[in-house]
């Protein structure tokens, strides 16, 4: 699957688009298929994100995961922290991005 | 400690208003991130992985108590209560929202800080010797040079396109702390017939090609160092490659000339220059240097110190230097405990660190290179109460130059040019090596890790260096050895084919293990690698 990403322009969290919006959760993500290019120039013109590109990721039980793991990094927040991620309270959390 | 005069204030209070005003037209749709992604690098603010990231300006690594407070405030306010001190001296924060950041200049500028330069292809924050002014071995106190360095490069119209990034340090001992030959330019002040004069090294730096500065010129009178250094840098403004970002620093121009052309030619230029009248008159460099007028310490306070307490001790012998004034010591605050993260310290932390810089330092402190704090004037008889302090903070570990004192990156953590995490791999040589007497044993080791490529963490001059490479996709290291920073500096040499996480930290325990029984009374791990090369390394690493 391809997922689109980027970082919100005021805040500049990572977000991933939803089919209609963006979201910080990754497991909101939506398969953009061939439509990537499309929704990133649209959505970068309407400049409600900051340097948004195209992945490639796997649809998985737990939901999306991207293939590589800068960007999963970026999904959950650094490995060394993992107070200051999206899922603090879960232990395991951080083996979804290794 | 140098104070801002009314155009230092103007320039900076103008230019809060100006970015706070770019700030508002990006976020109200005026312009794009086209147009204004230079002018956020202008103000040393980053988009890295997580969120905004804000590099701020330490210049040559000095700081009083209130800039100190003031640093714990933005972590606490805008940030995760927490900054990362950098090899740069600087500090940067990972959570920054871009709507905060001119309220956050504001309260920088407050306390006379700001991120200008600390981003694009300008001169860069200036960085020097963390024991500045302090040193037991200095000719003199560097920064006031420094300084001026700093004043003339804010700015500089001349000199805010160069071809690439330029980094300059100023030295005034024979130990360099501050790996001044891995700098665009690094100036030692040397003495001749009684006189002060600054040797120009240029074109060093480390990054994809690493190099040693060749020393262009032994001897600049210091009253002409400004002309002499507009020289080096016009030369290299001219000639520098901008066609290939690659080939663009001003190490590939000197390397591809010769130091001796390069030197033929800032000759040239030079006597072109000097005509300019841009060398400071006398009482302008008299000002700042009065700023750095020495704190006045008693010379005759005692000068032994309790050490019933074993582990203040351990402490003292390990993280605490000597002062040239009798009676006093440079403190060390190591920010490498172990399971720590290099360099990073909470709101809290840091508030404690200004606090006793307050009480007991002469209201100064360091960042130094090696992501460590430095309280410089501390009375020996104070030294017990300090060590407390930092104890109960989490901030007394004994490691100073140890195996455990690592120098890492912010890695694939938190960085979007990263191909490896760095933090995780210095964590677990750290918790590998945790025994102090095993550490202590191997003695000084300067262990420099880089998540990629740019060589943000000195890997090439890591008495054993780890670099972070991305193989087919999966996070890789390549270990180096044999680097060095200081004034027996050297590059590292990669050892052979690269390591997984785990694999990286045995191939360093291998290391060490062989440093052990190799080694000859009083080699340090360096010494020992120059003596017998890389062969029984090699061999004991692969087999
Ligand atoms: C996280 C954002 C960062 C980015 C995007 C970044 C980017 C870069 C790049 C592109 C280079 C190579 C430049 C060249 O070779 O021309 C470089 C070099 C360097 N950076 Fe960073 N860096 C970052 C963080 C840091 C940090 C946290 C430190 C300090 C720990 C640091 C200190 C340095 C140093 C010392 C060099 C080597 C200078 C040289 O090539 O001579 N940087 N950085
Ligand atoms: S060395 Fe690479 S990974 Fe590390 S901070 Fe610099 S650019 Fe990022």
């Amino acid at each position: 699957m391809k997922l689109l990403t980027g970082n919100d322009l005021k805040t500049g969290f990572v977000t991933w688009w939803t089919g209609a919006d963006w979201s910080l959760h990754i497991e909101d993500a939506a398969d953009v298929g061939e439509h990537g290019e499309a929704i990133l120039a649209a959505e970068e013109g309407a400049r409600r994100v900051n340097a948004p590109y195209i992945i490639a990721g796997e649809q998985t039980p737990d939901g999306p995961r991207p293939a590589h793991i800068k960007d999963r990094i970026r999904a959950l927040g650094p490995t060394v922290r993992p107070d200051l991620t999206l899922k603090p309270a879960d232990p395991n959390a951080g083996d979804w991005v290794i | 400690m140098y104070k801002y005069d009314e155009y230092d204030h103007a320039m900076v209070e103008a230019r809060v208003a100006e970015f706070s005003d770019q700030v508002r037209r990006r976020l109200a749709g005026e312009i794009t991130e086209d147009q204004f992604k230079p002018l956020r690098l202008m103000n040393g603010l980053y988009l890295q992985l997580h969120a905004y990231m804000l590099r701020v300006a330490v210049p040559y690594g000095t700081l009083d108590s209130r800039q100190m407070h003031m640093l714990a405030h933005i972590a606490r306010k805008y940030d995760r209560d927490y900054g990362h001190f950098t090899t740069r001296q600087n500090i940067q924060y990972n959570w920054i929202k871009l709507e905060d950041a001119p309220a956050i200049l504001e309260d920088l500028a407050s306390v006379e800080m700001h991120a200008i330069q600390t981003s694009g292809n300008c001169i860069r924050n200036i960085s020097s010797d963390q024991w500045a002014g302090a040193a037991a071995d200095e000719i003199t106190d560097p920064r006031p040079w420094a300084e001026l360095l700093r004043q003339w490069s804010s700015f500089h119209p001349e000199f805010s396109y160069l071809p690439r990034k330029f980094k300059i340090a100023v030295i005034a001992a024979e130990e360099d702390r501050a790996a001044m030959r891995l700098h665009d330019i690094g100036i030692q002040i040397v003495e001749k017939d009684g006189q002060h004069g600054a040797a120009f090294y240029v074109g060093g730096g480390m990054g994809r090609t690493p190099m040693i500065a060749p020393l262009i010129k032994d001897f600049v009178p210091l009253d002409d160092m400004l002309s002499y250094a507009e020289a080096c840098l016009r030369v290299y403004n001219r000639y520098g490659r901008r066609d290939n970002i690659y080939k663009a620093r001003i190490k590939i121009l000197i390397h591809e000339l010769g130091a001796d052309e390069y030197r033929r030619q800032v000759e040239e230029e030079w006597a072109h220059v000097k005509s300019l009248g841009i060398d400071p008159p006398k009482a302008e460099f008299d000002r700042i240097a009065k700023q750095f007028t020495p704190p006045a310490l008693d010379a005759s306070a005692p000068d032994d110190i309790d050490r019933s307490d074993p582990d203040f001790a351990v402490w003292v012998d390990q993280n605490v230097a000597a002062h040239k004034v009798p009676g006093h010591a440079i403190v060390n605050i190591s920010l490498k405990p172990v399971g720590g993260i290099p360099g990073d310290a909470s709101s809290a932390q840091i508030d404690l660190m200004a606090d006793l810089a307050e009480k007991h330092s002469h209201d100064e402190l360091r960042v130094t290179h090696a992501q460590n704090i430095v309280l410089p004037h501390v009375r020996k008889a104070d030294l017990y109460a300090i060590w407390q302090a930092l104890d109960t903070a989490g901030l007394a570990t004994p490691n100073l130059d140890l195996i455990s004192d690592i120098i890492a990156c912010p890695g694939l953590d938190y960085c979007s040019l990263a191909n490896a995490r760095s933090i995780p791999v210095a964590q677990k040589i750290a918790a590998r090596f945790s025994d102090l007497g095993r550490q202590k044993e191997l003695g000084e080791l300067k262990l420099k890790i880089s998540g990629c490529i740019n060589a943000c963490g000195h890997h090439h001059a890591g008495h054993i260096g780890i670099l972070g490479v991305d193989r087919k996709g999966t996070e890789n290291y390549q270990l180096l050895l044999g680097g060095s920073g200081a004034e027996d500096v050297s590059l590292g040499t990669i050892t052979g084919p690269g390591f997984d996480e785990d694999g990286i930290v045995d191939a360093i325990e291998r290391v060490t293990d062989k440093y052990l029984a190799t080694r000859t009374d009083g080699e340090r791990f360096v010494d020992t690698f120059r003596r017998v090369g890389m062969a029984p390394f090699k061999e004991a690493i692969y087999g």
